[in-house]
């Protein structure tokens, strides 16, 4: 041990590993607690890390900047893990194939409706422009939207913390609202989980049902497509 | 295993290449994903391509590795609230009600519109 233990701490803060570490050991307990709860919607285990870990910062007053240095190699598999997504698509493609149209007409009416709701609730709000135009891409995957936030000139961080918390939400909601409403065509509700709700409803659809799963990840892909050209086109004609 | 990473990298690579090489408005690993899909379906055509990462579920099981801890590839994104607190403390409650409002109201109008649709079309179907 350190005669010194600030001095080790000061050494571990600035390193990636500790971040690394705090990040991938709080999503284990976070998910054992969401495994042993049966997967309970509210035992989500991204909202759970999320803030022990956004505390954690807080509490040492370590910056955003620095956890992300460690943080960003789990970051970085989101791409590969979009790419992933070709798996199960691909094993299950005659259920796919067979649902193509009422995929299409979904893809269209969720991908609308989810960006004009936000847009004109955040108006009537009285919310500053700038947030506005921030969460109008709150229903595409974290890369994506970030990258339409930017082009309008609006705040991508801000972005980012939408996305997380559309997810979130949506992940949680989804079950207990499609059992209430007595939906169990699993294709239709895991594809409104992947529109609403991207990568994190798909991560639910997949605890799920492994079909509710697929059409949830083909949902968040092709809403990936419709949302970058759709948001400036909605913010052009609703945002004054 | 390291091949079958490999194969998914390279996938992404090549759409992001494609991406900024003729400047689409699509994330470079979707066009990622739409390669590695061709690859597994000519892979059933053809069977040369059968190899490497390509045989045996080798890409297969690696992608189900990843794609069964999807969710904690958003943990440092979702940690980023911690820079927006102050904006949170200001707008949070307004913000939080209207994202609850709009997932609600998404998910509702996307589950109506695939039913009413697969209703349609299995109608469509009868008929003819």
């Amino acid at each position: 041990m350190s005669d010194n233990p600030f001095s080790l701490w000061v050494y571990l803060s600035q390193s990636p590993l500790l971040w690394l570490t705090v990040t991938v050991l709080t999503y284990a307990l976070a998910d054992a607690v969401s495994l042993a709860t049966h997967r309970h919607p509210l035992a989500n285990p991204v909202l759970h890390s999320m803030w022990i870990v956004g505390a954690f910062l807080l509490l040492t007053g370590t910056s955003y900047a620095t956890y992300f240095a460690g943080a960003q190699f789990v970051h970085f598999l989101l791409g590969p893990a979009t790419v992933a997504l070709a798996v199960p698509l691909y094993e299950n493609r005659k259920a796919v194939a067979a649902a193509i149209l009422p995929m299409l007409a979904a893809l269209v009416a969720g991908s609308v409706t989810a960006i004009v709701s936000v847009v004109v609730l955040a108006e009537a709000a009285g919310l500053p422009r700038a947030v506005v135009l921030s969460l109008a891409p709150k229903s595409v995957t974290a890369g994506v939207a970030m990258g339409i936030s930017e082009t309008l000139h609006a705040d991508p961080s801000l972005t980012a913390v939408s996305v997380i918390l559309t997810g979130i939400m949506g992940a949680i909601i989804v079950t207990p609202l499609m059992n209430r409403t007595g939906i169990t065509d699993f294709r239709a509700r895991g594809f409104a989980a992947g529109i609403a709700a991207h990568g994190i409803g798909t991560a639910r659809a997949f605890q799920v049902d492994e079909i509710a799963g697929v059409f949830s990840s083909i949902a968040m892909s092709l809403n990936a497509l419709v949302t970058s050209l759709l948001v400036p086109l909605a913010v052009t004609l609703l945002v004054p | 295993m390291i091949a079958s990473l490999s194969l998914i990298l390279l996938c992404q690579l090549t759409g992001e290449v494609i991406v900024r090489g003729i400047g689409l408005p699509i994330p470079g690993p979707v066009v990622g994903l739409m390669l590695l899909l061709l690859l597994l379906l000519a892979r059933d055509r053809f069977a040369l391509l059968a190899r490497g990462p390509l045989r045996d579920d080798g890409v297969e099981n690696a992608s189900r590795g990843l794609l069964a801890n999807l969710s904690l590839l958003f943990v440092p994104a979702g940690v980023g609230v911690v820079q927006k607190l102050d904006l949170l403390a200001e707008h949070g409650i307004a913000i939080v009600v209207i994202l609850a409002i709009s997932v609600v109201v998404t998910l509702l109008a996307t589950v109506a519109t695939f039913l009413v649709a697969s209703r349609l079309m299995a109608r469509g179907r009868e008929k003819s």
